[in-house]
């Protein structure tokens, strides 16, 4: 799939911000005063950031809107529903933060309001069959242990954050394995596409466009995947480093470099979830699904 | 709404015939054509005469190639269009209600006055049939020609689609396959006609025809005891007599 820089900043983003949101709504550690509020506008501005950073790639933003209609089917309309219920659920902990007042059960509704916005964005990309890689549940938990994991770093929660770096990285690098076979686990060939497998081994003999389309733009973009193996080891070690940087570095020092390093591995891995993933319509333009590695 | 309504009182949709296609394109051409004066925006072309030509169709044929274990291998003209799909992805995962499925037809239409262009149906659609617009920013399909079908104000003969109308060979079909004795359905039951990627549970409604072996004539083994009859009158004298000089 195209890896489109506005989808990729929207969910490190977004996921961030959230993540940071649901760890501050938890009471697990909610700074108060207004040093509580400038952080807790932190968290809103990462978390709409990422939001607005989602419109750049409709075709009609005016009439985003009417993506609040259809939650009964659509996760992308559930995002949207949830999305704003935690943001508004989360202004009242913030307000009371300010107070110095805790959060208490209503901080745990919006707290989970926020993680499932996360789940509901990875549920968006874990729901289409048509991207084997991506349909599977290992995807809405890294998407969760991302956010987690980024605001247990930003807050900072150094032994959370340093867990949960390591659960992540492990994680990430099962799902990168997982993902290999996926494509050649769910079965769809150049033969069951276009029911030709009954006569023989289809090839494509020409191509119906000499010219690209939108298919091929957005479904069948291939991008330096030579590089791939390379990227796989930033991600997961960008994600692991904060483990060992957070228990060795002093408090302000290491939290700025577990936060660099998260979020290199994090870029790495949503770049890769994107340009890595095969929809299922390119072999219809001959595309074979990538071999598995080894 | 785009939950799917679970039950259609028909399911019109077209049985392509991979046999009698020639890859002409004519399909994609009328189809096009039609298109850019029909139902929604005009599908739209960018740099259609400069160095990198792009824009947006309904229907594409591919060409593939087929080597069977024995014999010669076959070259096989592919039209892709939208199925029609009776658990259609592209319906359900739309957040706007403007992909849907038509409960009289079985239809699936995009309202594009309600959609905002996100991709995600094309995403969801295993075929390929979905293209977004890149001059309106909305998603473009197969309408199964609508605006043709039920259309009164065109002669009897033009009330199909327009790629079925258009196709010299015969080579695409339209009509009701949830009736099992519709000309289409009779057809796919005599042809044994077969859907795409059933692995996907996408249930599409259109229908392919599987093309015959052309390596070796058929005609053979059934005309043969004619090839053995006594030649008549004076081809027959001739025989005759070329015979007994033999
Ligand atoms: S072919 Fe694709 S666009 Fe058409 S109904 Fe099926 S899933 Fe939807
Ligand atoms: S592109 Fe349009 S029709 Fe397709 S899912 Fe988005 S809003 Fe619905
Ligand atoms: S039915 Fe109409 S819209 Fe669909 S492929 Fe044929 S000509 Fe195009």
């Amino acid at each position: 799939m195209n890896p489109a820089p506005s989808v990729i900043i929207f969910t490190v983003l977004s996921g961030l911000g959230f993540g940071f949101l649901a760890w501050l709504c938890s009471g697990i550690a909610t700074p108060d005063g207004l040093h509580g509020l400038l952080v807790f506008a932190l968290g809103y501005g990462l978390a709409v950031g990422g939001l607005v950073a989602s419109t750049f790639h409709l075709g009609q933003p005016m009439r985003a809107w009417r993506a609040f209609t259809q939650w009964r089917s659509s996760w992308l309309s559930r995002e949207a529903w949830v999305s704003v219920a935690a943001l508004l659920a989360a202004a009242p902990v913030a307000l009371g933060a300010l107070a110095g007042r805790e959060p208490g059960l209503w901080g745990l509704v919006a707290a989970a309001l926020c993680l499932g916005t996360v789940l509901c964005t990875a549920m968006i990309y874990a729901q289409l069959a048509t991207v084997p890689r991506w349909h599977h549940p290992l995807v809405p938990v890294t998407f969760v242990l991302f956010a987690l994991a980024g605001g247990a770093i930003l807050l900072p929660l150094p032994g959370v954050a340093a867990v949960l770096s390591a659960g992540l990285a492990a994680v990430l690098a099962i799902g990168f394995r997982i993902g290999d076979g996926r494509f050649a686990g769910a079965g769809s060939t150049l033969a069951t596409a276009t029911g030709l497998g009954r006569i023989g081994a289809p090839r494509v003999f020409e191509q119906p466009h000499t010219g690209g389309n939108y298919l091929t733009r957005e479904m069948i973009h291939v991008v330096g995947r030579r590089h791939a193996a390379r990227l796989r080891s930033i991600a997961v070690a960008g994600v692991a480093l904060p483990a060992l940087i957070l228990p060795l570095l002093p408090p302000v020092a290491g939290v700025a470099l577990a936060l660099c390093a998260h979020l290199a591995g994090a870029f790495a891995a949503r770049w890769l979830f994107f340009a890595e993933a095969e929809h299922v319509v390119g072999l219809y333009y001959g595309r074979r699904p990538l071999p598995e590695k080894g | 709404m785009t939950c799917l309504p679970g039950y259609t009182e028909k399911k019109l949709g077209l049985v392509i015939d991979l046999d009698t296609c020639v890859g002409c394109q004519a399909c994609v051409t009328a189809c096009k054509g039609w298109n850019d004066q029909g139902y929604g925006v005009p599908l739209s072309d960018q740099d259609a005469y400069g160095a990198d030509p792009s824009g947006t169709f309904l229907n594409r044929v591919h060409s593939y190639e087929v080597q069977p274990d024995d014999g010669a291998a076959q070259i096989i003209n592919f039209p892709r269009s939208c199925l029609h799909c009776e658990d259609a992805p592209c319906v359900t995962v739309c957040p706007t209600g403007a992909s849907y499925k038509r409960i009289e037809d079985g239809i699936v239409l995009v309202n594009e006055s309600a959609c905002i262009g996100c991709g995600l149906c094309a995403w969801a659609c295993p075929y390929g049939a979905r293209e977004l617009d890149a001059e309106a920013g909305v998603m473009k399909k197969c309408t199964l020609c609508v605006d043709r079908i039920y259309n009164d104000t065109l002669p009897e003969e033009d009330r199909e689609p327009a790629c079925v109308r258009t196709c010299p060979t015969g080579a695409r079909h339209f009509g009701d396959l949830g009736d099992p004795d519709s000309e289409v359905s009779r057809l796919v039951a005599a042809r044994d006609g077969f859907a795409l990627m059933p692995e996907l549970r996408t249930r599409p409604v259109n229908r392919y025809l599987p093309p015959r072996r052309k390596d070796a004539r058929e005609d053979a083994s059934l005309l043969a005891p004619l090839l053995d009859l006594q030649a008549q009158g004076f081809a027959g004298w001739l025989d005759r007599m070329l015979g007994k000089m033999g």
